[in-house]
């Protein structure tokens, strides 16, 4: 599409560098898995709504592209260790959502057999260790993900994802020192959406930028714009080839918000509706597709097509997972332990 | 001396497993603070890293979240890693990661992991540490499902149940009395693994059944060589697994003596007393009783420094003569 190309190319003032890495297959991927992570939530949350679904579950609406940014440079050899705010994590390595919305849904069909749930989805055949239902749970996990990637020597990379709350837990600082003494090929992401919970980082953080934290674990830190798929998938890019390389970790800012509340429980008292809508304006996907209009890199027929795809992909997840078989409850004490090899 | 009568210290035998699993599995690395040049607090690593390289005998900082956590991770991603606690009074440190993590993630995952880590635990008291150098917290972790808790008595028994800790597909805690380390006995060459699941019967006798574990189990024999120059004969289960629990063990040797004794370093309420008592009571040998049941455990209090206190605050052997004694002569 060398005429299209070169026609956007004179409306865009700047060409992010990460699209020199990309090309337009990759950027509509990059697109399609954005699609996936926001209409698989949109149905977690509808069918919380319609009492389909159980217990709780923490939406990731508006933090797509960091999710999605940071996997572009990852393969299925390397890890990562995610949060309880984790569909968008999962997605964006590459999970198939039938599975996934089984697992929401508590079926035995799920990534989990029913027994993890939204809090604890995981897909370990793609490197993905588990979301976790503990602040700052996953931080160790993934510098030990490293540790045996450094040991293996084969290139591989865990990323740790986290939010701006775990950063003030004596895992992430123990996690960032380990890494650093060691040199290991660790990326740990914070995605900073403003608020643990109720508290704003300003409230909870001695530091302004969570990344003025790296010097003191002697790495990198880079701020990016977490709503910038651009942004944050250079950054990942850069950190990547670094601990590939063998030159140690990297800490990564990614500065985005959640456009819904904390959990089911909230009630949205700690901001205003001004900033929510504010930050709405700054959709991530809305962005991208803009974007990659203007690079040429995909034409909004395209866009559609990925649109109407991942709808009709959602669909038939939703069915499969109302459809699949609920646990056996004879079966609530099996995988506790390993099967006996004798 | 004899391949068959060899004898080894316990620290002697731990070190000799893991050596044994540094060379034969290139999965297997230690870690934990001041195990390398150091040797470890108690001098249970001691040469292994000249042996094995720093590559394999890791010098840990002290961060015992961290670590555990790089411990747990390394084991969900092919590796076969044994974290030393420098004392399990530190492990509370490192509870999220063994507890909520370690324990809990095969499970969570639907059974698509692993994650086969061992956490060694120097415990108990005797040694003047005093209150945060001296706890006995195997019933914690018995407590949570996804873990193995053994605590072996013996040199011959650590040796063996460490190796098969080591082998084991699930995360495995292994608590060794602090007191033990310099016990020798004897402890046969190369690989041989001991079960994480069974009990062992130390001595048999017909009048009560003692349960004890880790240096109570050797407090137990002593008292019950008192016991029989009074014509007293007691029968010593050493539980030497926590999690699972071997229940069938206890049942059987209750039936025969009817009278049970419960001998624990942990404090007593709320502890593996209750889980072994209560297990009798619901059990067939309930009937059997001929006496109700008694448990001797750890003071209501911290582990005191003096040693007047500290000794006070666990039972000894002569806590353990007197309440067999009074079982046996039926003070019911």
């Amino acid at each position: 599409m060398p005429d299209r190309a070169s026609a956007a190319h004179a409306h865009v003032a700047h060409r992010p560098p990460v699209y020199l890495r990309l090309s337009s297959s990759d950027a509509l991927d990059a697109l399609r898995r954005m699609h996936r992570i926001r209409r698989f939530e949109e149905a977690a949350e509808d069918s919380y709504v319609r009492g389909l679904s159980y217990g709780t579950m923490h939406l990731s609406i508006g933090q797509e592209a960091t999710a999605v940014g940071i996997c572009m440079p990852l393969t299925d050899a390397d890890a990562i260790t995610s949060t309880h705010r984790g569909h968008g994590h999962c997605i964006a390595k590459g999970a198939d959502v039938k599975p996934m919305f089984a697992e929401f849904l508590g079926k035995e069909t799920g990534y989990c057999k029913g027994r993890g749930g939204s809090m604890h989805i995981a897909d370990p055949a793609r490197g993905n260790l588990g979301a976790n239902g503990i602040v700052g749970g996953g931080l160790p996990i993934a510098v030990g993900a490293a540790f045996s990637a450094k040991r293996r020597g084969e290139g591989a990379v865990a990323v740790a994802f986290f939010g701006d709350g775990a950063n003030n837990e004596g895992a992430f600082h123990e996690s960032l020192n380990l890494a650093s003494i060691w040199r290991l090929p660790a990326i740990f992401v914070c995605e900073n959406n403003q608020y643990a919970m109720s508290t704003a980082i300003a409230r909870s953080t001695a530091v302004r930028d969570v990344v003025d934290r790296a010097s003191a674990y002697a790495m990198p830190g880079v701020i990016v714009d977490g709503n910038n798929f651009a942004d944050v998938a250079e950054a990942s890019f850069v950190a990547v080839e670094r601990a590939r390389a063998g030159d140690g970790p990297t800490l990564i800012e990614a500065k985005t918000y959640r456009t819904r509340g904390h959990s089911r429980s909230d009630r949205n008292r700690y901001r205003t509706r001004e900033e929510i809508e504010s930050w709405k304006q700054r959709d991530p996907i809305a962005a991208f597709e803009n974007e990659i209009v203007a690079l040429g890199l995909a034409s909004r027929e395209e866009i559609a097509a990925v649109d109407a795809e991942v709808r009709a992909e959602m669909a038939a997840a939703i069915e499969f997972a109302m459809e699949s078989p609920t646990p056996d409850p004879a079966e609530v004490t099996r995988d506790v332990y390993s099967p006996r090899e004798d | 001396m004899s391949e068959a009568n060899r004898e080894l210290s316990y620290a002697e035998a731990i070190r000799e497993a893991l050596a044994i699993a540094l060379e034969t599995d290139e999965r297997v690395v230690l870690m934990g603070e001041d195990i390398g040049l150091y040797g470890g607090a108690f001098q249970v690593t001691g040469d292994l890293v000249e042996r094995f390289g720093e590559a394999r005998v890791i010098d840990t900082p002290i961060s015992e979240l961290g670590g555990a956590g790089l411990a747990v991770g390394a084991a969900l991603t092919g590796m076969r890693p044994v974290y030393e606690f420098q004392f399990s009074d530190f492990s509370m440190l490192a509870m999220e990661q063994i507890v909520n993590q370690a324990a809990k993630i095969r499970y969570m995952l639907g059974g698509a992991v692993n994650v086969p880590v061992v956490f060694r635990m120097p415990t108990g008291s005797g040694l003047g540490g005093a209150a945060q150098h001296s706890q006995s917290i195997e019933a914690w972790f018995a407590h949570v499902p996804g873990l193995k808790v053994v605590e072996p008595s013996t040199p011959h028994d650590v040796k063996g149940m460490l190796l098969s800790a080591i082998a084991d597909p699930d995360p495995v805690i292994l608590f060794e009395h602090k007191l033990l380390y310099k016990m020798k006995g004897p402890v046969p060459e190369g690989d041989y693994r001991v079960a994480l699941d069974k009990a062992a019967l130390r001595r048999e006798g017909r009048d009560l059944t003692i349960v004890a574990t880790g240096i109570m189990t050797h407090r137990a024999l002593e008292a019950a060589s008192i016991l029989a120059e009074e014509g007293v004969e007691a029968e010593i289960v050493d539980l030497r697994c926590l999690r699972p629990f071997d229940g069938e063990a206890i049942v059987a040797s209750v039936k025969k003596t009817t009278r049970l004794l419960a001998v624990y370093e942990g404090v007593k309420t709320l502890g593996l007393g209750a889980e072994v008592s209560a297990l009798v009571a619901e059990s067939e040998a309930f009937d059997y009783l001929d006496a109700p049941i008694l448990r001797l455990g750890g003071a209501e209090a911290p582990i005191p420094y003096s040693p007047v206190l500290e000794k006070a605050a666990v039972p000894q052997v002569e806590d353990i003569v007197a309440a067999a004694r009074s079982l046996a002569q039926g003070r019911a």
